[in-house]
């Protein structure tokens, strides 16, 4: 259990306060489900219905947005840091 | 009398009260105003908007406030010019510009959104407004909060053109200048937001704000006799207009006002900051944010909140998207300027210049009707044309002087 998570704000009620946690993963997709595995209800707050990442979701492995790697299958091992970051809607001209 | 219901999350449909609430608290999409359409259609037709006096408030009962607006009493109703010169240029038969370059009081289409934000900030009881701006918005925030007496603060990138600075510094704001792009602007604003109780237009507003650019597509359609044109292109900066342009277009029809749209809705970027085009373009599914590097600033957003939408947008309507670049832009304004005599701003140029490339590329047809997005004034930009347009004759007071160098 190595990995380091750091969560939003608004989802640390279901980490019981926890500003960062801890998971075991070998991509983003198990990192989620290892997070829903000691924070149920977490999954539904990142995922849509059909499993994807929510829009305005961000995740990075090491500073490195996933959108711009794999995705959810985006690989991470020990040592890693992983950040869940909100997209704040807002920008106009 | 207010039709507006409820706040509705655009991601996951999760509905809020109607306070001052912009994200989704459960999956942080962005929040839009739902309204009683079937009680709206019992009470508006084309007569009653008509009779209203020509601004943008003529649309009162699709916009997003409780009680009597109080501010923008004279923004709106632009002309919406039949350009049979540019059309001739271009080659095509039927073409308008709408021109939001002379909209009241700060001359781009901003006084539009602004108009509702105030006036639903008032509501709320906010007694100071700010924003996160490329220069448009900070004149306009700046402006009608001083006539409405209520108290500002504007933050802008650093690098702006001074025609923008100064059309802000007059209404005397506290005008914050962050060494910064826009983005890291509008970061700043949203901690600034949470921290502090005061209406940030674009943040804490937005949903409220971002419903007045619809205004200027039912200007249009009305303007038009009541008809959507067959197609409309518009600059993208957050892609928050293209977004609401589509939807003001789709609501007259829902209130049976006009017939079903088959508009096609085209976006225009700058070639130094196009990541919704490009995403177009390359049928991505995610928006790639960007390192804005153009002289259109006004559009110079790298991570666009309402990107998705623009896309959806152009994908739902069957249009297109493409980019210009600075040297397009400048030769964009100068031949709006030549052919309808209009000077528009940078961001006019990347829609003049990407209208010119879609019709050349065979995207655009050459005989149905076409309307330009034209949203600011060339005078707040003038950097950008001023080493291009050449240089007033000098000469002496005398009438030999004038016949020896001024060509008759």
């Amino acid at each position: 259990m190595s990995i380091k998570v750091r969560i939003p704000q608004p989802l640390q009620k279901l980490t019981r306060g926890q500003e960062e946690v801890e998971a075991a993963a070998s991509d983003v997709k198990g990192l989620i489900d290892d997070l829903e595995k000691n924070f149920p209800g977490i999954k539904d707050r990142i995922c849509d219905g059909q499993g994807k990442l929510r829009r305005f979701i961000n995740i990075y492995v090491n500073e490195e947005d996933v959108r711009f790697q794999q995705g959810d299958a985006t690989t991470i091992k020990d040592g890693d840091e992983v950040s869940i970051v909100p997209a704040i809607a807002g920008g106009a001209q | 009398m207010s039709y507006m219901k409820t706040l509705k999350c655009r991601e996951c449909g999760r509905e809020y009260p109607k306070e001052a609430l912009y994200v989704c608290e459960y999956c942080f999409g962005s929040l839009e105003v739902v309204y009683d359409y079937e009680k709206i259609k019992t009470v508006l037709s084309r007569e009653i908007i008509t009779g209203r006096p020509k601004n943008l408030w003529r649309y009162r009962e699709l916009l997003p406030i409780e009680g009597e607006p109080t501010d923008g009493l004279n923004s709106g109703f632009t002309p919406l010019v039949r350009a049979d010169n540019l059309a001739r240029a271009l080659g095509v038969k039927e073409l308008y510009v709408k021109d939001d370059s002379v909209c009241h009081p700060t001359l781009s289409f901003k006084d539009r959104v602004v108009s509702i934000a105030l006036s639903r900030a008032k509501e709320f009881g906010y007694k100071i407004v700010g924003c996160a701006s490329t220069g448009n918005l900070a004149n306009s925030v700046a402006s009608h909060a001083a006539k409405a007496g209520l108290k500002s603060y504007i933050f802008i990138p650093a690098d702006l053109e001074m025609g923008k600075v100064i059309g802000t510094l007059i209404y005397q704001p506290n005008l914050v200048a962050v060494e910064g792009n826009y983005d890291e602007v509008n970061r700043l604003c949203s901690e600034v937001a949470a921290k502090y109780k005061w209406a940030f237009v674009n943040v804490n507003i937005r949903p409220y704000y971002a419903e007045g650019s619809k205004t200027y597509g039912y200007e249009i359609a009305e303007q038009l006799g009541w008809k959507t044109p067959d197609h409309i292109l518009s600059p993208c900066a957050g892609g928050s207009l293209i977004t609401k342009i589509w939807k003001s277009f789709k609501e007259l029809h829902k209130l049976g006002l006009v017939a079903e749209p088959k508009t096609k809705v085209y976006a225009a970027q700058a070639e130094g900051c196009a990541p919704i085009v490009n995403a177009i373009k390359e049928k991505s599914e995610i928006i790639r944010p960007v390192k804005p590097k153009t002289i259109a600033k006004s559009l110079a957003i790298g991570n666009p909140a309402d990107g998705y939408y623009a896309m959806a947008t152009v994908a739902e309507s069957g249009g297109w998207a493409e980019t210009v670049t600075d040297e397009e832009i400048v030769e964009g304004i100068k031949l709006l300027a030549a052919t309808e005599g209009i000077f528009t701003e940078t961001a006019g140029g990347v829609t003049v210049g990407v209208t010119k490339k879609l019709i050349e590329q065979g995207k655009i047809p050459k005989n149905e009707s076409i309307v330009i997005c034209i949203t600011g004034n060339g005078l707040k930009t003038q950097e950008a044309v001023q080493a291009k347009i050449g240089k007033p004759i000098k000469i002496k007071p005398t009438l030999k002087s004038f016949e020896e160098e001024v060509k008759i």
